[in-house]
């Protein structure tokens, strides 16, 4: 096991090295998004001087490490700010964000998923097969306009009332001051777009992913004994026949967290929240070294992590995978 | 699934894919509308579909806020959109079949760099490293491309590698490696062709997904820049006009579902047909 924690940390140092790689190879010089309009070329080669952009990538690198060592994240360019303090602000919206929807992600998924596999070739399954494969070339980004377009426009202009009408922009409502029960309430209300979308994406490669692999375990023979010893449905299909797909549902919760992420960063940005990928795009667009690396390691530190639970996990669910 | 099913569903998806490759090479080509310059804005814009305008020029799906034809525009796109997807994958796949028999043919500290490589871009999202790349670097089509497949190679790479793997030490290779032939000759002719399978899987199912990754870059404006069409950047275009003229999202939307939708289902047949299901490939979306 800490082999496996130093390998992982191993290559989340390797990840941070190419990142770092990657954004000084690319051409555009930071001051000069800085600076204000007015500025001389001589400002901006003082804030180079300042933001020690003038010394050779090996240094700037070794300093960068040696700060990270020291857990310093370093200071934003571009929101004057640690860039520790701006991760901690983005990182709980896009984590509630994303661990809602994987989680309902995989409670919808699989069950969709068992039922295609159980009623195999019926009229059932087909359009059930019809609307994954759908859902899964859908771009979240289109979905997430369309959905907008019918549950906010679309809601307030056929009249319906103002709790059927869902919001469309930002965390809360703007303008009021709600506590309490309240509150949450409006939160859920503007979580409730995001979250479907994310859940509609997820879901449907899942339940592909689950369909055939459960089809595959329910022509297997402990599955016949099963039936043939008149154990009653529920628990062939949850004993015998979930139970040993399970291994490999654990593998695709770790697997599927990348594809979650790109979800959320256009859903964050169709939906104006908070979050991370927000935060990445930000930093980005604006240059800011220090934050795209800080978002960068936030993103490798969760798939590795995920990883290692996945890991941790497997021997949980699956006995031939204990010592 | 039955096979005639599985055949009618191949032949359908390949129908639409080469039905829409003629339609976006032609059709820009032979209307009179141009896609891309910008005429008599007040008279001409956000015409719904299936309508005429005053000059009596037919416009089949409308058009957008500065009154160019949304079809030949969508077509237009369609060029990009298609070209991206598939030089895109296509390169990702050469490269990631190359460092793959590289790295399983010579082992040692080629092999342990390359896979420590992998692995690292692997552990960022791909959309996280696509973000990274496309931004830094001067937006745009071969911006685009370069980027697809410096993020695209990985899974290809580690499919190639181990099957050769498996392969390095089967008989036939044995038997060319006595017969005199060169350790390079040993690989290209006889090992690296017989373990093409899942790379040509991945590849062809990473068409579906490198359109969609184009078309998400131009959405968030890091892709394809405006007036040059793409459906990614079409459906921002659209994204303020969702109420007062929902077709100009809606119909670059539809091509691009279309197009992801026959790219996967041909995919998952030639997976039935060379492979066995790999969990990697809902890993490959992200």
């Amino acid at each position: 096991m800490l082999r496996r924690l130093a390998g992982a940390l191993l290559l989340l140092w390797l990840v941070l090295t190419l990142t770092f790689a990657l954004i000084r190879l690319a051409p555009g010089d930071p001051a000069t998004f800085l600076v204000p309009p007015s500025a001389t070329p001589a400002d901006a080669a003082r804030l180079r001087a300042e933001l020690g952009l003038d010394d050779a990538i090996v240094v700037q690198y070794a300093r960068w490490a040696m700060r990270l060592l020291h857990g310093d994240l370093g200071e934003s360019f571009s929101l004057h700010q640690p860039v520790a303090r701006a991760l901690a602000d983005a990182l709980p919206v896009s984590i509630g964000l994303g661990a809602a929807s994987l989680a309902l992600t995989f409670l919808i998924g699989v069950p969709i998923g068992m039922l295609q596999a159980v009623r195999r070739g019926g009229a059932l399954d087909t359009s059930l097969t019809v609307a994954t494969t759908l859902a899964y070339a859908a771009p979240s980004f289109w979905l997430a306009l369309a959905l907008v377009a019918v549950f906010t426009y679309g809601a307030a202009s056929w009249g319906l009332p103002p709790p059927l009408r869902l919001p469309a922009f930002g965390l809360r409502a703007p303008g009021l001051e709600l506590h309490g029960i309240a509150a949450l309430g409006d939160l859920v209300r503007h979580a409730i777009l995001p979250v479907t979308i994310l859940t509609v994406v997820g879901a449907a490669g899942i339940a592909r992913y689950a369909r055939s692999s459960i089809a595959d375990v329910l022509g297997q023979d402990f599955v016949r004994s099963a039936w043939a010893k008149g154990a009653h449905p529920p628990r062939v299909y949850f004993r015998h026949v979930l139970a040993t797909v399970l291994p490999s549902l654990v593998v695709l919760f770790a697997l599927s967290l990348p594809g979650l992420v790109a979800g959320s960063i256009f859903v964050e940005a169709v939906f104006a929240w908070p979050g991370m990928g927000r935060l990445m795009v930000g930093a980005i667009i604006a240059r800011d070294y220090p934050l795209v690396m800080g978002a960068a390691a936030v993103y490798a530190a969760i798939v590795l992590l995920a990883n290692l639970a996945g890991d941790l996990a497997l021997p949980l669910v699956d006995p031939r995978r204990r010592e | 699934m039955s096979s005639s099913r599985d055949a009618r569903i191949v032949a359908l998806s390949t129908g639409l894919l080469v039905a829409l490759a003629a339609a976006v090479v032609l059709i820009p080509m032979l209307s009179r509308q141009d896609p891309i310059a910008i005429g008599d804005v007040l008279a001409l814009r956000l015409l719904p579909p299936f309508s005429r305008d005053s000059t009596g020029a037919f416009h089949l799906l409308g058009t957008d806020r500065f009154g160019r034809d949304l079809f030949v525009r969508m077509m237009l796109a369609g060029r990009i959109s298609l070209a991206v997807g598939i030089v895109g994958s296509l390169f990702a796949g050469a490269v990631g079949t190359t460092v793959g028999a590289v790295s399983a043919w010579l082992g040692g500290f080629v092999d342990r760099l390359a896979m420590a490589i992998s692995d690292a871009l692997l552990a960022l999202p791909r959309l996280v490293l696509l973000l990274v790349c496309a931004a830094l670097w001067r937006p745009g089509l071969l911006t685009v491309v370069l980027v697809l497949v410096l993020t695209g190679w990985m899974g290809v790479a580690r499919l190639v590698r181990a099957e050769l793997l498996g392969i390095k030490s089967r008989p036939f290779v044995d038997a060319a490696t006595a017969l005199g032939a060169s350790s390079s000759r040993v690989l290209w002719r006889h090992a690296l062709p017989n373990s093409l399978g899942p790379a040509i899987v991945a590849t062809t199912l990473g068409v579906g997904n490198a359109i969609l990754l184009e078309s998400g870059l131009s959405f968030l404006g890091l892709g394809i820049q405006p007036p040059r069409p793409s459906w990614g950047n079409m459906i921002a275009g659209g994204r303020d006009l969702i109420v007062v003229a929902p077709w100009v999202a809606v119909a670059p939307g539809i091509a691009l579902i279309a197009t992801v939708l026959a790219c996967t289902l041909l995919g998952d047949a030639m997976r039935d047909r060379l492979a066995g299901e790999t969990a990697g490939t809902l890993r490959e979306r992200a």
